[in-house]
């Protein structure tokens, strides 16, 4: 059973146990536009809360993928690395961009649910 | 976020309410609300300039007329060619060419359109310059000309392979201009300008059209199922594909033509030896530029990995060490060429084609090569 929960910075985590998967919500996709480039986490890192984790470049603009929590990161998408455009076609799905292994389970209860991340971008 | 107020004092073009009922995102540009992008996407929007036409709102470009008080053209010409190093005079009734307003230090204020109207010049120039670039032709010309500010008319861009064909069946003359061509003609009846130009590379118009008909010319051309209405953001990657200057980016004061590698754009006669050499601000220091060549130069730059690299990137000779040689002032994706794309100033000694550099970006540095601009051929009807 996995929860998903969004942060105010729009990624999106499907936590399953104490992994969380994570990617960029469909409106953060549709706000960048047409993803041209994406920059994933080398595996093993260690990511702090709110540091800079990914990048995420459309024709236009870079920006940055923040790590939603502190943890390891397990494993990277690397078919989202070869095809960029997926963030555009399924963003909540297909191009998630890493998975992290959750060192303080304490963080997620900052992060919204589905209807509070849905409040927050109408 | 732009605070309110800011957003209630942007100018609208007589175009905003067309972006608007298209679903345009509206960002502001040089003091303007403008549409980056349509719902199709940067993109789609860029692609689809290069293979059918787009149809840009320039309206925010600045346009003047230069009536000669003599009423000869020539003396319109010979007056502005104190302001800038092309040739004017020589540029041929119904013709236009591309000019930069320079500075006493050989810098540019502003890059321009000019065409020879046959009674008088008529210019087109960039929207966040346009009050200084009046305020500098009233300034110095106006013992010999009359300065009219166009500002009741828009510009509409029909840029792409079937620009031609979308614009014939609204202008008889369109399939006979050639590229640079310039004149008054009727474009469904309205009394309009129209140019064989552009800013993306592609064949295509600049129409100037009356700022009350505007909305339903573009609205007759976007009727046209090749037409698309195309944003800012795909208008900035089709130009930087093209190799072509961005005002403020690109160029500025603090670059020469000669840096900027436009000496194609300074006419014989006006460099040393010419026949009308020199006799513009920062002559002295162009001219030197000219005879003993600048000490850093713009070129193109193509990144060998996937990773844009965008304006402000500094730019290395090694992988690593070293101080910076020079720095990106355009970059992105290229969308016709599937790659990352950007010009920027480096040493003249590390000018030369094929020369490998490297970009840093988020503390990385990239490999980039200098490349031979345009990036993508450019296709202008001559």
């Amino acid at each position: 059973m996995t929860t998903t929960l969004y942060t105010t910075d729009h990624e999106w985590l499907a936590i399953d146990g104490d992994v969380a998967t994570v990617g960029i919500t469909d409106y953060a996709q549709q706000q960048l536009g047409d993803v041209v480039f994406v920059e994933l986490p080398k595996v093993g890192r260690a990511l702090k809360k709110a540091e800079a984790a990914a990048v995420v470049e459309s024709v236009k603009a870079a920006s940055d993928v923040y790590a939603p929590v502190t943890g390891e990161v397990l494993e990277t998408n690397a078919e989202l690395a070869a095809e960029p455009a997926l963030v555009n076609s399924d963003a909540q799905g297909k191009a998630w961009f890493f998975k992290i292994k959750i060192a303080d389970k304490s963080e997620l209860g900052g992060l919204m649910d589905d209807a509070a991340y849905k409040a927050h971008t109408a | 976020m732009l605070a309110r107020d800011d957003q209630d004092s942007l100018k609208r073009t007589p175009l905003h309410g067309l972006h608007v009922s298209l679903g345009g995102k509206m960002v502001p540009f040089a003091g303007y609300d403008m549409p980056v992008q349509y719902p199709a996407g940067v993109l789609k929007e860029h692609l689809h300039t290069r293979t059918k036409a787009g149809l840009f709102d320039v309206s925010h470009m600045g346009q003047i007329a230069l009536r000669p008080k003599s009423g000869k053209v020539e003396d319109a010409a010979r007056a502005l060619e104190r302001l800038v190093p092309q040739d004017i005079v020589a540029i041929a009734a119904g013709r236009q060419r591309y000019a930069q307003f320079t500075n006493d230090e050989g810098g540019i204020l502003d890059d321009l359109m000019v065409a020879n109207f046959g009674d008088h010049l008529f210019l087109v120039v960039n929207a966040a310059c346009k009050d200084a670039d009046e305020a500098h032709l009233r300034a110095n010309l106006s013992e010999d000309c009359i300065i009219d500010s166009l500002a009741d008319r828009a510009l509409i861009a029909l840029q792409g392979p079937k620009a031609e064909s979308a614009l014939a069946k609204l202008c008889a003359a369109a399939p006979s201009m050639k590229f640079m061509d310039s004149g008054p003609h009727e474009v469904a009846g309205l009394a309009c300008f129209v140019s064989r130009s552009g800013y993306t590379g592609e064949d295509g118009f600049e129409i100037s059209v009356p700022a009350a008909d505007a909305e339903r010319l573009a609205k007759t051309l976007l009727d046209n199922p090749d037409v698309m209405p195309i944003g800012l953001g795909a208008r900035d990657s089709l130009r930087l594909e093209a190799g072509l200057c961005l005002y403020g980016h690109d160029i500025d004061t603090a670059t020469t033509p000669v840096e900027a590698a436009l000496e194609w754009s300074v006419q014989k006669s006006r460099r040393s030896g010419g026949a009308r050499a020199a006799g513009f601000p920062g002559a002295e220091k162009v001219l030197a530029h000219f005879d003993k060549g600048a000490s850093r130069r713009r070129v193109g730059l193509l990144a060998l990995g996937r990773a844009p690299v965008r304006e402000g990137a500094l730019l290395f000779a090694d992988s690593a060490g070293g101080e910076a040689i020079g720095q990106v002032t355009s970059g992105g994706f290229g969308p016709s060429l599937n790659a990352p794309v950007a010009m920027g100033y480096v040493p003249t000694s590390a000018s030369a084609l094929g020369t490998q550099l490297f970009a840093e970006v988020r503390g990385q540095r990239l490999p980039l090569q200098v490349a031979a601009m345009p990036f993508v051929k450019n296709t202008y009807k001559r």
